[in-house]
């Protein structure tokens, strides 16, 4: 009996022993893993200190000499970066595009019989209707062409045959030098090659689709693949109207289209069905397209033909986090741009694509970036993407949408635009402008390439806008006494605390009056000369050095403390207009088209900016953005650069302008003097100003302008205590 | 033993009854088992110890003990590199895996000597100070891997930093012997001094199969634009030498040209543009008089006068730093080092970490053709820009260029970036340096939205057992048109909420929810139930606030979704006496804060103040029953850098700091806490992220000349 537990116990020692001899391997294989990730590998060698430098010092300095003769080697590299190894140094004719101010771009008439693509066509209107058309050709630094080039499918109907023989008739040619190639479609069935039928020799291609390896980086411009009812101008906004939280849509990952059973492409998306769970990834492929797939349809087909059929696209747009955007045939699909607009974060399966615009764009942070090899790893890609990621990429999707892509204008201006940043590159917009709001197009790197000069950018700088204004009083009527109101204006202005400088625009009929005529003034006082254009007031006057531009008509009737308040609220709002007496716009359904009214009504879409603080870039834009025929329907008539103005910087802000407190309602009402009428008293006037909305909306391609429903009042504004407790007192007498 | 001996006194079953004899068998049985175990066990334990220490002890070797390796002659030379890879084409990224981490694997292979037939060596400097101090540097980072199978990327130990030192076929020959050179796939190379006389190329002319590139002076041509990485070209002298940071300002000179190798025609105009603006212009070059060595290579002369260099290149706002037979260029690091701003004058160059780093916000590229033009497109720059790049080029240099760490870690992040791209850096990340970082926001919710009037608000009422007041509060939200829902949050957990049937018929869906610990927290916290992204914060005894005063106020957050949108305003100032800051709710002119009490956010917020508020400070305001508006005031100001929006005009409210009969706590002592929270919460920030303004918005026409009926909001503001 002992004997027996004797043995038992032996037995069982012998057993744990074994045991612990027989794990203790894996025990220390773990042990030692686990060591062998901080153990240092890499040997800390004795003689480390005696290990000679990579390179002598002398070497370095010298760097094997001075090189060869510069100017002779630029000579040699045309010779031979030429071509699919083309570069704007050895391509581009940089002589033809001296000045900043000389970039122009000359479009070739079509020829009369010429058969011109709808999109082609919208791409030429865009190029025509820039600032930067000239329709001289010798001023041209810049050429596109009049033949359509968009697609080089040959089995298309839109196929232009003997490109080659037209374009060497060109006497502008020059071997394609300068010259920009618009291109959507390249290559034919079963290929899709980045052929496009014709040599285009030194020309610098904007194409949709474009491989990264024939991509001439710095040269080329990736454009992305629209279709023919993409607007011409402004375009639909995105689809995001709130931020909703949790982020998560319905389904969390959907793609829809064909399946291709054979040919190129046909990998990534046969194997699309893979990751389709039913649930919250719908992943669903057709073998329905072209003529003959019954002839290559296999056992999956029927089946994923039914499951295609429930559900609908443009439902699954809509409440989709991510949207699947593999490769069709070509590399790009109109996929990306839909999915874009819809908010729908575009997950990638496109190797080897080069990005729309990736030159500037900063995609990863606006799409998840795929692998066609990892596909089955998209769905715990995808699921693993933080909600707070989620939120930033998909407001990014809208951002670049609407920055970019939202009208052919945009696609082609961003064009245009990317290619004059290389041309002066030390003049060019940084990465940060164009990919921050309002987006590169709104950036005019003339005016400034400093971040902090611009109106939009100072909560990512971190800091905030400056403790001074200049005065820009817009001067009409002669001087004829002191104690006219422009008179009365100067001393209330110049009281401000903040203000810097007045700049006086002189647009009299009579001459400019004797600098003594002018009032002595705390601040400096600049008188300038308008030439009685009424854009003048808007002009980027050399004179204004404070970011704050505060824009006065002379007759304006100001307190010193309203227009500090006002300076204050525009220091919280830099990038809009803040201003006093306000306007609105509205849809007249009847007439079919916008109105504009005066009356007091609960909401406003226009300060007017005869009383209106904003950022002095606004001039800029003004003067140098937007199309001379704006500027010139402003002079012509006397009238709308305020509502134009509200145009623009609402179109920047995608946000109303804000209107503040002030003590006396601005009247309408003649002026003393009574010999001349005010301008607005005449009924000519409003009906202009309703014209003008449409005339500025059509140019726009939409409606900028929104409403708001407040105004901004100083904290204790009519409330009942003491009148000393209140810093801005003086807006409340009657 | 133990065991045992607790065994032996107990009397445990499974030995009933034993003889001490017995019990003392058993006890040296168990020991000498037990000793065995622990033996066994040391004895396992001991090899790996004195393996470590042998490896320890081998780790103090000389690299002149690393193996020796003969490379036969016929051994395979790789294709030389292919200039159409990319990462789709020419890396595996099976390799890398899925990765939670969202790290690549590197896997560094131990030091070989490579010598030919007759053992001349490959390479005539062997391993590099640089390249080992690389290695190190990886080898101790997170991306470091001893296990071959595991690994993504591979580093060879072969030094090709200098192609100048290399036998080029037979250092091809050496990659290919690799065990797991497999055509190079996945493997990464550092170059810095590519080509050789007389044409130099711009990338290494060692072949190396589809092996990645990280080189120093790439050219347009050479570069495989994401799969090649340009990096720098390592300057000694950022080790030797200590640069001090300068603050960025004027300097003594516009533009500084140092570099010793300029063609003869580039000198030819520096010296034209120095003829034309003078002293503006430095031009140094190397000394004649001075011997050679190190000496010289720390100095520069102009006209006999000797400048101690680097230290020179502080002196001056620009500094010159042109192509020489190489495009990349060693001053380029001690430029930025100095904090000058570089003017690069390299065509066709490819700038180091050009795929991640903005270089217009750090330096001025200008085309070879126009360096005549370069005082005048320099001079073009505003003096804040030129602050600003100047600050820009150091911060690059001690991010990016300062060591080989630095260099190699970028590197390495770089390529990490494009294989899991949903995890890349962000612009920002990369390009913002420290201070701009600190104090810059980058708002979450940053797309210029007004949200549709339609969806409405949820309105939630924190309460505890004000069950009247509750009631009133209640009955006078549901007469506001754009609510969807009310949530009431039940803090109290010793009694029920009232039955269904007692509670005021409302139009919307009203919903109790009951929390388990009565927290202040519970308010903010993120149920569910708020299919809104508006919500409306409001204490159960806010019964004053009018109907039209609610809906304006979620009129004004439409237009602010990002916002705090209340109506108590209040202020925090800093006590100049006490040294810290103050908390304000008398008549002030200044707002910084909303109650909570009554305020309008967007439900974004409840995650951020339940998930995500920094430090303690959760924890403290259920502590202490106070303070939670504060926090979120906090919270929303920091994340958004903006101040929240007071709406409509002051009333008498029923708020914690108006009465010391049913609220809170009494006035003096509540005032002081909320004093002390301020404090607190700075602190807890590190900032004081509060922004003041002097402004509060109203309707339109508010107090305007106009027939009230015809006003959306004309009950505003009525006692």
């Amino acid at each position: 009996m002992q004997a027996r537990k004797k043995y038992v116990l032996l037995g069982l020692c012998s057993f744990c022993w074994l045991l612990l001899y027989y794990l203790q391997d894996r025990l220390l294989g773990f042990l030692a893993y686990r060591r062998g990730e901080g153990a240092r590998p890499w040997p800390d060698w004795l003689d480390r200190d005696l290990l000679p430098g990579f390179a002598e010092h002398a070497e370095l300095l010298n760097d094997g000499g001075p090189g060869d003769s510069p100017r002779q080697r630029r000579q040699a590299w045309t010779g031979i970066y030429k071509d699919s190894r083309c570069r704007m140094e050895t391509c581009f004719d940089f002589a033809r595009c001296q000045a900043l101010s000389a970039f122009r771009v000359y479009v070739y008439p079509p020829e009369k019989s010429e058969r011109v693509s709808e999109s082609y066509r919208k791409i030429l209107t865009s190029v025509a209707e820039s600032r930067y058309y000239t329709s001289d050709p010798r001023e041209a630094c810049l050429f596109v062409l009049g033949i359509d080039t968009l697609d080089r499918d040959q089995l298309s109907t839109q196929f232009v045959p003997n490109v080659d023989e037209r374009i060497r008739g060109y006497p502008l040619w020059n071997d394609g030098r300068n010259h920009v190639i618009f291109n959507l479609y390249s290559g034919t069935w079963p290929n899709y090659t980045e052929d496009l039928g014709f040599n285009m020799g030194q020309a610098i291609l904007a194409k949709a689709s474009l491989n990264t390896e024939h991509f001439r980086p710095g040269f080329d411009v990736s454009i992305p693949l629209f279709s023919k009812e993409h607007p011409q101008k402004g375009g639909e906004r995105g689809w995001l109207v709130r931020n909703t939280v949790p982020p998560r849509r319905k389904y969390l990952l959907m793609f829809k289209g064909k399946r291709y059973l054979t040919g190129i492409g046909s990998d990534t998306r046969n194997a699309l069905h893979h990751i389709h769970n039913g649930k919250d990834i719908v992943s669903l492929t057709t073998c329905r397209h072209g003529k003959d797939w019954e002839k290559h349809k296999d056992a999956r087909c029927d089946r994923d033909n039914r499951e295609y059929e429930r559900f609908d696209y443009q439902e699954l747009l809509h409440n989709s986090t991510f949207c699947l955007v593999p490769r069709g045939r070509r590399l790009g699909s109109f996929r990306f741009l839909e999915s874009l607009q819809a908010a729908c974060i575009p997950v990638l399966l496109s190797n080897g694509w080069e990005l729309p615009f990736s030159d500037v764009i900063q995609w990863n942070q606006a799409v998840v970036e795929g692998d066609e090899r990892l596909l089955l790893q998209v769905p715990s890609t995808v699921r693993a993407v933080s909600p707070d990621r989620v939120l930033a990429l998909r407001q990014r999707t809208q951002m670049l949408w609407d920055a970019y892509f939202s009208s052919v204008d945009k696609i082609v201006l961003t064009t245009l635009e990317i290619i004059k940043d290389r041309v002066y590159s030390h003049i060019s917009r940084n990465k940060f402008m164009w990919n921050a709001l309002p987006g590169g197009l709104l950036v005019l790197p003339e005016y400034s390439t400093h971040l902090a000069h611009y109106p939009f950018y100072y909560h990512s700088l971190g800091i905030s806008p400056g403790q001074e204004f200049t005065a820009v009083i817009h001067a009409t009527s002669p001087l004829l006494s002191q104690s006219q109101p422009i008179m009365k204006l100067l001393q209330v202005v110049s009281k401000s605390k903040y203000c810097s400088q007045i700049i006086i625009l002189w647009n009299s009929e009579k001459s400019l009056p004797q600098r003594s005529k002018w009032p002595p003034m705390p601040v400096p006082l600049i008188v300038t000369d308008g030439r009685r254009k009424t854009s003048s007031r808007f002009l980027p006057h050399a004179a204004i050095e404070t970011e704050a531009v505060l824009s006065l008509d002379e007759d304006t009737v100001l307190l010193t403390s309203e227009i500090n308040f006002a300076f204050h609220v525009w220091r919280s709002f830099p990038e809009r207009i803040v201003g006093y007496p306000p306007r609105s716009h509205f849809w007249d359904p009847v007439k079919k088209a916008w109105g504009y009214t005066s009356k007091w009504t609960n909401e406003y879409s226009i300060v007017l900016t005869g009383a209106a603080f904003y950022h002095r870039y606004y001039h800029h834009l003004f003067s140098h953005y937007l199309p001379s025929s704006l500027r010139a329907l402003v002079d012509r008539t006397a009238n709308c650069e305020d509502i134009l103005m509200n145009f623009l910087v609402s179109s920047v802000t995608h946000m109303p302008p804000i209107k503040v407190a002030q003590r006396k309602q601005y009247k309408e009402m003649p002026t003393l003097q009574g010999t001349k009428m005010a301008p607005w008293a005449n009924p000519e006037h409003f009906t202009q100003r309703q014209e003008c909305v449409n005339t500025f909306a059509s140019w726009f391609g939409y409606m900028p302008l929104m409403h708001s429903q407040f105004r901004l009042d100083p904290v204790l504004f009519k409330d009942h205590v003491s009148v000393l407790r209140k810093r801005y007192k003086d807006l409340e007498r009657v | 033993m133990c065991a045992a001996v607790k065994y032996g006194s107990r009397g445990p079953a499974l030995i009933p009854r034993m003889k001490t004899k017995h019990r003392i068998y058993y006890i040296t049985l168990f020991s000498v088992v037990l000793l065995g175990l622990i033996a066994t066990g040391m004895f396992q334990f001991w090899p790996h110890s004195i393996e470590s220490s042998a490896e320890w002890s081998l780790d103090r070797r000389s690299v002149h003990d690393a193996p020796l390796v003969r490379i036969p002659v016929s051994s395979p030379i790789p294709e030389r590199g292919d200039l159409s890879c990319r990462m789709h084409t020419c890396f595996d990224v099976y390799r890398c895996g899925y990765n939670p981490k969202n790290k690549i694997k590197v896997y560094i292979y131990p030091l070989q000597r490579f010598v030919d037939e007759v053992g001349v060596p490959i390479s005539s400097t062997g391993l590099s100070r640089e390249y080992n101090d690389l290695l190190s540097a990886i080898s101790d980072s997170d991306f470091y891997t001893d296990d071959v199978t595991r690994a993504c990327l591979f580093i060879p130990s072969v030094d090709v930093m200098n192609q100048n030192s290399l036998r080029i076929r037979e250092t091809a020959q050496a990659l290919a012997m690799l065990p797991r050179w497999d055509k190079g796939m996945n493997h990464l190379l550092f170059n810095m001094l590519p080509g050789g006389p007389p044409d130099y190329n711009t990338a290494l002319d060692v072949p190396r199969d589809r092996a990645l590139l990280a080189g120093g002076g790439f050219s347009t041509w050479t570069y495989r634009q994401g799969y090649d990485v340009s990096i720098p070209v390592y300057s000694p002298l950022s080790a030797e030498v200590d640069l001090p940071e300068r603050q960025p300002g004027p300097r003594r000179y516009f533009i500084l040209s140092s570099q010793t190798a300029i063609h003869r025609e580039y000198r030819v105009e520096l010296e034209r543009l120095k003829e034309e603006n003078g002293e503006a212009l430095l031009l140094l070059d190397k000394c004649s008089n001075l011997s050679q060595g190190l000496a010289s290579v720390r100095k520069r002369c102009y006209k006999g006068q000797v400048y101690d260099y680097p230290q020179i290149l502080q002196e001056s706002s620009f500094c010159v730093v042109l192509r020489g037979a190489r495009l990349g260029q060693a001053t380029l690091s001690d430029v930025l080092q100095a904090g000058c701003v570089p003017v690069i004058m390299a065509d066709s160059y490819i700038l180091p970490f050009s795929e991640v780093l903005d270089w217009k916000r750090a330096s001025v590229v200008i085309p070879e053709e126009k360096l005549p033009e370069m005082y005048t497109i320099l001079k073009s720059i505003p003096h804040r820009q030129v602050e600003e790049m100047q600050r820009q080029a150091r911060w690059f240099w001690d991010a990016y260029f300062s060591s080989m760490k630095a260099i190699g870690m970028t590197t390495l992040q770089i390529i990490n970036d494009r294989i899991y791209p949903y995890a890349a850096r962000t612009y920002e990340e990369w390009n913002n340096p420290p201070v701009v970082k600190w104090s810059s926001v980058n708002s979450p919710l940053f797309l210029p939205l007004i949200p549709p009037r339609s969806p409405g608000f949820t309105a939630v009422v924190l309460t505890y057992d004000r069950i009247e007041s509750l009631f009133r509060v209640i009955t006078e939200i549901s007469k506001v048109p754009s609510l969807a829902k009310l949530l009431v949050v039940w803090n109290n957990q010793n009694k029920s909420p009232p039955e269904e049937t007692l509670w005021p018929k409302v139009a919307v869906p009203l919903k109790v929810v009951r929390t388990k610990e009565n927290k202040l927290s519970n308010r903010f916290f993120p149920f569910d139930e708020i299919e809104t992204e508006a919500v409306l914060a409001i204490d159960d005894d806010i019964i004053m606030l009018t109907s039209d005063e609610l809906q304006f106020g979620y009129e004004v957050w439409r237009e602010f979704p990002d916002r705090l949108v209340g109506y108590p305003g209040r202020l925090h100032l800093w006590d100049h006496e006490m040294g810290k800051w103050k908390y304000e709710s008398e008549w002030t002119n200044e707002v910084s804060m909303v109650l909570t009490g009554a305020a309008f956010y967007h439900k974004y917020f409840n995650y951020l103040y339940t998930y995500k508020m920094p430090g303690d400070i959760k924890n403290w305001v259920d502590a202490h029953m106070n303070c939670e508006d504060i926090a979120m005031n906090f919270l929303v100001a920091n994340i958004t850098g903006k101040a929240p929006i007071k709406v409509t005009p002051r009333k008498k409210f029923k708020c914690p700091e108006c009465t010391a009969i049913d609220g809170l706590s009494l006035d003096q002592t509540h005032m002081v806490e909320r004093s002390e929270c301020i404090n607190k919460f700075a602190s807890v920030f590190g900032t004081m992220p509060l922004k003041v303004v002097e402004h509060r918005a109203d309707p339109v026409l508010y107090k305007d000349d106009f027939p009230e009926k015809l006003k959306s909001f004309p009950n505003i503001g009525s006692l």
